[in-house]
């Protein structure tokens, strides 16, 4: 059984939005025990509402998620958290201005008991291209980009569609492989985050669109093969990015789905679970109407 | 009631301008009372004459300005050097100069070791003076396959490791996809791990702990036993970690009646916000004694230039590597040099390329205009690629320059056909420069990275020798005189610690270097190897021999 601890790396030079970004995760976390690492503490990198208690040392955020700093040595702060109870269910590092995200994912994937799940850049649409101009930092700001996996535009709303779309086109000319979305005020899926690396690139959001994801449920009853239900949300063109949840079969059984991309991972569950199934897609591409015909037609075999 | 004791010596070299040379030197109290003749001082009153130095030359203790007490702690792990090297009870460790005979000496040391799991570590290795050679781990597994064996790389910046230290790290397996992570033909680790990133897990594992950058007790002892045999009274730690267990570990070993030196660390600008740094180091300095200066910042703006981790301006590397990387983002860097001039904290920044020295420059000018300081002493430390232009705004800024002259020797060639090319190597570390633009200047050995010594790193800014035996920049050389100043009263001025140390004169601290000749009448070639009898620190007399 692989128990490797999920981490995820969110970079961006200062002001990009990364503190936003982390503390609108934890308001999305939903008792999903998030370990949330920053470079500094000082800076009250998380916002006061959230915070339950507060020592030298970490951060107890409501809703089971901590945050701790780990300032030079990243590595000891990962196997501190590796070795707390409860387990945190993910890790989110925080990187500096100025670091290389890339260089941060390699302290991961060298740790055994952490697995990297993808590194998120953040570019502030309204300053990037100017920073990216800037004798001193602009190759910097170039690098980060490349390290990324996925690269989300923060304060959208500040920025014409136009000026959006040439930013876009700018960010794929310097990295063609990373997933870009568009953000304001760091809104975004948490899952969309948590799984950057595994956002397979066909389904980039359009240039020209105000980029958002969308989450829908469903209360399905029971399914011929639970399997041949995933494959299908996958392959039948439903604009799925992530979904996950419990289906039963008609025997009752009850059966965990997982989809990342185009990963599928179905397993028998342990216990039975209340038939619920949550379906993220960015909103140009999440065939709503499609995913509850299918649900349908399932319903009326 | 304390006494005076005078001491006679073949000549003391005062660096004093007023008083330039004398005979004899009267201590009371640690302190220098006054030098003279031995008639001028009989006039302070009853005395003791102490002439164990008759013979001997008495120069201020040398003042480094710019070292790691790390280095203490790496003496307890094998010397895998290319130079030969003292260690600090004065055993020379021969170079070695091949992979088989690094493997040699660290299977004498496993031979050493009782329990077969025990780690066992070896630093200083430099395979730039072996064509680059590449080292594995099953080189490594020829000493051991049961005990986790690492070696160190002269730059701090790679680790070999050989398999057992892979498997204890769960590293020893297939699918690494990373450039910082070599693979070899079976797709394993090869055992070099290059970068922090990749090092530490699996450097802890063969005692390479976590905190590589803090000296541990035995570490800080160490430190200042090569600090006597070298001549050094005072030294800097720069930069420590400072946590509170290291500041209560340093003010005990410091407080200790042999520790023979006065150590200033300054506090590594990393982890805290500027708000929290500036609040935490004034803290420290409220608590700091004679022998332990606490109260000053590093910050490292850039990497390295062999390292290719420098941040160049045009045209960059000579070999075309991307430029450096930024390890402070110009907008904190900004930050601290405000808080810290308006606090009147003093803050030491590291720019090793001519681009993060710029970016210093121009963000301190514009920091010292919102915060008047006529006397700050911020230093720029290595600052080895500025050009005469940046010296220049460095000397208007009353900024001073702490250079690192033995550089030229370890790596000069390595700078001139690779890394920066023939001119801009010619000019690294231009002493001559910076004493031309008025600005003060301290040289420096930057131990571990090379061996304490001040009187090399003066051979080094005086003869502009590479490993080659090249010379290199004959522009840039300077005096022997203006060596010695740099290695006692330039250094102290960056420290602001020039009224107490770095010359010998009346009021200022008993910190002396014994010298065997005089470095003012030998060949200048020769300057490295003029010898070392020990150090008088605060009025008591420290043996190279007893330590």
């Amino acid at each position: 059984m692989n128990t490797a601890l999920p981490a995820t790396v969110i970079g961006g030079y200062l002001g990009a939005g990364k503190t936003t970004l982390v503390n609108n995760l934890l308001r999305q976390a939903n008792g999903k025990r998030l370990a949330i690492l920053v470079n500094e503490f000082g800076s009250l990198p998380i916002d006061q509402d959230l915070i339950e208690a507060q020592d030298d040392e970490m951060i107890t955020i409501s809703g089971g998620c901590i945050c701790c700093s780990f300032g030079s040595d990243l590595t000891e702060a990962l196997i501190k958290l590796s070795e707390i109870t409860p387990q945190p269910d993910h890790v989110v590092i925080e990187a500096s201005g100025v670091a290389m995200p890339g260089a941060i994912g390699s302290s991961i994937i060298v740790l055994d008991r952490f697995q990297l799940n993808g590194i998120v850049v953040l570019a502030d649409s309204t300053t990037i291209l100017d920073q990216a101009n800037d004798e001193y930092i602009g190759d910097t700001i170039e690098r980060q980009i490349i390290d990324a996996d996925l690269i989300m535009q923060t304060k959208s709303d500040l920025i014409t569609s136009a000026q959006s779309a040439h930013l876009n086109s700018w960010i794929s000319k310097i990295n063609g492989k990373a997933h870009i979305v568009q953000s304001s005020f760091g809104n975004i899926a948490m899952d969309v985050v948590l799984s950057a690396a595994k956002i397979p690139k066909e389904t980039a959001v359009s240039a020209h669109s105000d980029a958002d994801y969308r989450s829908v449920s469903f209360n399905p009853s029971s399914f011929d093969d639970p399997k041949e239900l995933a494959k299908t949300l996958v392959r039948g063109g439903f604009g799925i990015i992530r979904a996950k949840g419990f289906v039963r079969d008609h025997q009752q059984n009850s059966f965990l789905i997982q989809i990342v991309g185009n990963q599928i991972d179905v397993s028998e569950a342990s216990a039975q679970n209340d038939p619920a199934l949550v379906c993220i897609g960015h909103v140009d591409q999440l065939d709503v109407n499609g995913l509850e015909e299918l649900f349908q037609d399932e319903h009326s075999k | 009631m304390s006494g005076t004791t005078i001491y006679s010596a073949r000549k003391i070299i005062t660096m004093n301008k007023s008083r330039p040379t004398t005979t004899h030197v009267a201590v009371r109290d640690g302190r220098i009372l006054a030098t003279g003749t031995l008639e001028e001082l009989s006039s302070y009153g009853s005395h003791t004459l102490d002439e164990r130095f008759a013979d001997k030359i008495i120069m201020p203790g040398f003042v480094e300005g710019h070292a790691h007490a790390m280095e203490g702690s790496l003496w307890s792990k094998v010397y895998c050097g290319w130079f030969d090297r003292a260690d600090p009870s004065g055993k020379v460790w021969s170079g070695v100069k091949t992979i088989d005979a690094i493997v040699d000496r660290l299977k004498e040391a496993d031979a050493l070791l009782d329990d077969p799991d025990t780690p066992l570590a070896g630093w200083q290795l430099d395979p730039i003076y072996m064509d680059n050679v590449r080292v594995t781990r099953e080189q490594l597994d020829r000493v051991s396959t049961t005990r986790p064996i690492g070696v160190l790389h002269a730059s701090g910046h790679i680790l070999n490791v050989n398999s057992k230290a892979l498997e204890l790290a769960g590293m020893l397996k297939a699918g690494f996809n990373s450039p910082s992570i070599p693979l070899g033909d079976d797709g394993l680790p090869t055992g070099e791990l290059k970068g922090p990133e990749v090092m530490t897990p699996v450097g802890m594992h063969v005692g390479f702990e976590r905190n590589l950058l803090d000296a541990d007790e035995g570490g800080l002892r160490n430190f200042a036993k090569l600090c006597v045999r070298t001549g050094t009274t005072t030294i800097t730690d720069l930069a420590s970690r400072m946590d509170a267990e290291a500041v209560k570990m340093m003010l005990n070993v410091t407080a200790e009646d042999s520790f023979p030196i006065r150590l200033m660390p300054f506090r590594f600008a990393m982890g805290l916000t500027p708000e929290e740094l500036l609040q935490e180091v004034i803290t420290f300095k409220s608590r700091s004694t004679d022998r332990l200066r606490m109260g000053q910042i590093k910050i490292v703006a850039d990497g390295s230039i062999q390292g290719f981790s420098a941040r160049m301006r045009w045209p960059g590397y000579h070999n075309g590597a991307p430029n450096g990387l930024w390890y402070i983002a110009p907008e904190q860097l900004s930050d601290i040099l405000h808080r810290a001039l308006d606090a009147g904290v003093l803050v030491h920044t590291h720019t090793n390329g001519d681009q993060a020295t710029q970016l210093v420059l121009e963000t301190f000018e514009k920091a010292l205009r919102a915060h008047p300081s006529p006397d700050h002493r911020f230093t720029l430390q290595h600052c080895q690629l500025a050009d005469a232009a940046q010296f220049h705004k460095a000397g208007k800024l009353g900024m001073c320059v702490n250079l690192f002259a033995n550089h030229h020797f370890y790596w000069g060639d390595e700078h001139y056909n690779l890394t920066v090319g023939p001119e801009r190597a010619t000019r690294m570390n231009a002493c001559r420069t910076a004493l031309n633009n008025g600005v003060a200047m301290a040289i420096h050995s930057d131990a571990p990275v090379t061996p304490l010594s001040p009187l090399f790193t003066a051979w080094s800014a005086v003869n502009r020798i590479t490993a080659s035996g090249r010379v290199q920049g004959e522009e840039e050389k300077i005096t022997v005189d203006e060596a010695l100043r740099a290695i006692t009263m330039g250094a102290a001025y960056t420290l602001h610690l020039d009224g107490e140390i770095g010359s010998i004169e009346t009021g200022k601290k008993a910190d002396f270097a014994i010298l065997e000749d005089d470095p003012t009448a030998c060949d200048p070639a020769n300057l490295k190897d003029i010898g070392v009898w020990g150090t008088v620190q605060g009025g008591r007399i420290f043996a190279a021999e007893d330590q």
